[in-house]
């Protein structure tokens, strides 16, 4: 096999993987298998970010979704008494009027991605703007720490400000 | 090489399964776990035209809509754990705090 049959393989591979999570966390009835599916389909990310090459944020998304966010979640599921709740209508009474809404916004987008594919817009572009390597990670370090240092500081204040208030949020006495 | 259209009919799949979840369920934790859903759709999207227009800005936006996700998690579920402490449930159709 060429590497180029295996990075579609492998697209192929975890695009089903993610599709199939994603499904998943959304039908089924227990919180803590919704997690899991959740789990499987952010990983399944994660290798899709790898077949276009971008380490750096593969790694990343293990690191912090899997490894930070969605432990976040298990947390609260195990805090939350969650009995109640299963036995309880998971779906809200009208939700065939939901899907059919958001199947209708997929209708479009679909219709809009096709349409432009169809049309040679999403060719390859002449003149692509930058030059991107296949090890880009140092590339992607100078760009975050130079014509993106602002942006990252004020993630910082960001992530501050999250951290107070999910402390004030969860005090005795609100 | 995978073209850009195979990745931007993924990502689409994923954000409307993730909207489906947040109109449909009623528990508010699902509901937060379909948002993550949406969130990774968006990166898939700007990764994939950070390589097709090999610039690397794409990959920097998906680090800050990660760093997004975080902190809204974590509000989030502060949120969750102060209303279950109050109203014993976790359902959406009963925050009905503001409603008259």
């Amino acid at each position: 096999m060429t590497p180029a049959q295996i990075s579609q393989y492998a697209f192929y591979f975890f695009a089903a993987l993610a599709v199939v999570g994603a499904i998943g966390t959304v039908t089924v009835r227990n919180v803590v298998h919704s997690a899991i599916f959740l789990i499987t389909s952010l990983l399944a990310t994660a290798g899709i970010f790898l077949t276009l090459g971008a380490q750096f944020v593969f790694a990343v998304q293990i690191v912090l979704y899997v490894g930070g966010i969605m432990v976040l979640f298990i947390f609260v599921i195990m805090l939350v008494n969650l009995d109640v709740a299963l036995h309880q209508m998971q779906f809200k009474r009208r939700w065939w009027v939901a899907g059919l809404l958001a199947l209708a916004l997929g209708g479009q987008f679909g219709a809009v991605i096709y349409y432009s594919r169809a049309g040679g817009v999403l060719e390859i572009p002449a003149a692509r703007t930058g030059a991107l390597s296949p090890q880009n990670v140092q590339q992607f370090g100078l760009a975050l720490f130079e014509k993106y240092a602002l942006p990252f500081e004020i993630a910082s204040v960001l992530l501050l400000v999250a951290l107070i208030g999910a402390v004030v949020m969860t005090k005795k006495r609100v | 090489m995978v073209p850009i259209g195979n990745y931007l009919f993924l990502s689409l799949a994923l954000f409307i399964i993730g909207v489906i979840g947040v109109l449909t369920r009623r528990n508010v934790i699902v509901i937060l776990m379909s948002i993550e859903l949406i969130l990774n759709a968006v990166n898939i999207n700007l990764v994939a035209f950070s390589r097709h227009w090999a610039n690397v800005d794409g990959q920097i936006f998906t680090l800050f809509i990660i760093t997004d996700a975080a902190a809204e998690a974590a509000v989030g579920l502060g949120i969750i754990i102060a209303f279950f402490k109050n109203r014993e449930t976790v359902l959406a159709d009963e925050m009905d705090l503001l409603k008259w």
